[in-house]
């Protein structure tokens, strides 16, 4: 399918990084004059999903995490953000709300509940020692201006 | 990410400004920690008026407040959240268990 735009770009595993990741992530999507809800909806989904990479993926360690934005035609955003971490051993499980690997850190669980929430449509790919890949559409509406 | 606390007649109002995510929580619920296990307030009030992002890390702060004011025999209360904040608060079932105001 045609992309209209992307941007790619790779941040380090490190906490300070979520904000980066959801401001660059703002950035590049304003163009396509979303409403500030959807906005909202997509730098939480962002945050979520960059969140379990440093949390999760790299838990004991460091690495890269690939964030690609995508514009598509009839308003769609395309978002993929991968990690080379561990991996999920239990993908469905891991996407049940409150399941966490991680409650000594007040995870809530609910990272992938509100990707779910907050997008159209959510894939999770991962393999064991190779990392996991999250992507995720949402449409955007049309409105007037 | 900035943290005020004040304290009068037993509530302690903690008011929170900037963004709240996995990065900010260490910090906030380090201060917020250190000022109910010294203080023992009998209600701790966060105020999410300043707030102008959160994701699912601060339903774990929130939570992980809410056990600990209550083991020390006081309550939370949340207050002034933006309306996509208590979106968040409505999703994650947290309207349930504290007062939100």
């Amino acid at each position: 399918m045609e992309i209209l735009n992307e941007i790619k770009f790779t941040i380090p595993s490190l906490s300070v990084n979520e904000g980066t990741a959801r401001a660059v992530v703002s950035s590049f999507i304003v163009q396509t004059d979303p409403t500030v809800e959807e906005l909202s909806d997509i730098r939480t989904a962002v945050s979520e999903a960059v969140t379990n990479c440093i949390v999760h993926g790299y838990r004991n360690s460091h690495g890269a995490i690939e964030i690609t934005v995508r514009l598509m035609p009839n308003r769609e955003i395309y978002i993929r953000i991968k990690d080379s971490g561990c991996g999920i051993p239990d993908i469905e499980q891991a996407m049940q709300p409150l399941f966490t690997t991680a409650p000594e850190e007040e995870r809530s669980g609910l990272g992938f509940s509100v990707m779910e929430s907050f997008m159209d449509r959510l894939t999770v790919k991962s393999r064991i020692g190779r990392g996991t890949t999250v992507t995720m559409r949402k449409k955007l509406s049309v409105h007037g201006g | 990410m900035k943290v005020n606390i004040k304290s009068e007649n037993g509530t302690a109002i903690a008011v929170l400004s900037g963004e709240i995510d996995h990065h900010t929580a260490k910090m906030l619920r380090a201060e917020l920690d250190k000022f109910v296990i010294t203080m023992q307030p009998d209600t701790l009030a966060i105020d999410l008026s300043g707030i102008t992002f959160m994701d699912s890390s601060g339903i774990g702060l929130i939570i992980g407040r809410h056990k600990l004011i209550k083991e020390c025999g006081g309550q939370l209360e949340i207050r002034s959240p933006q309306p996509y904040i208590r979106r968040m608060l409505k999703i994650s079932g947290v309207e349930r268990i504290v007062r939100i105001i």
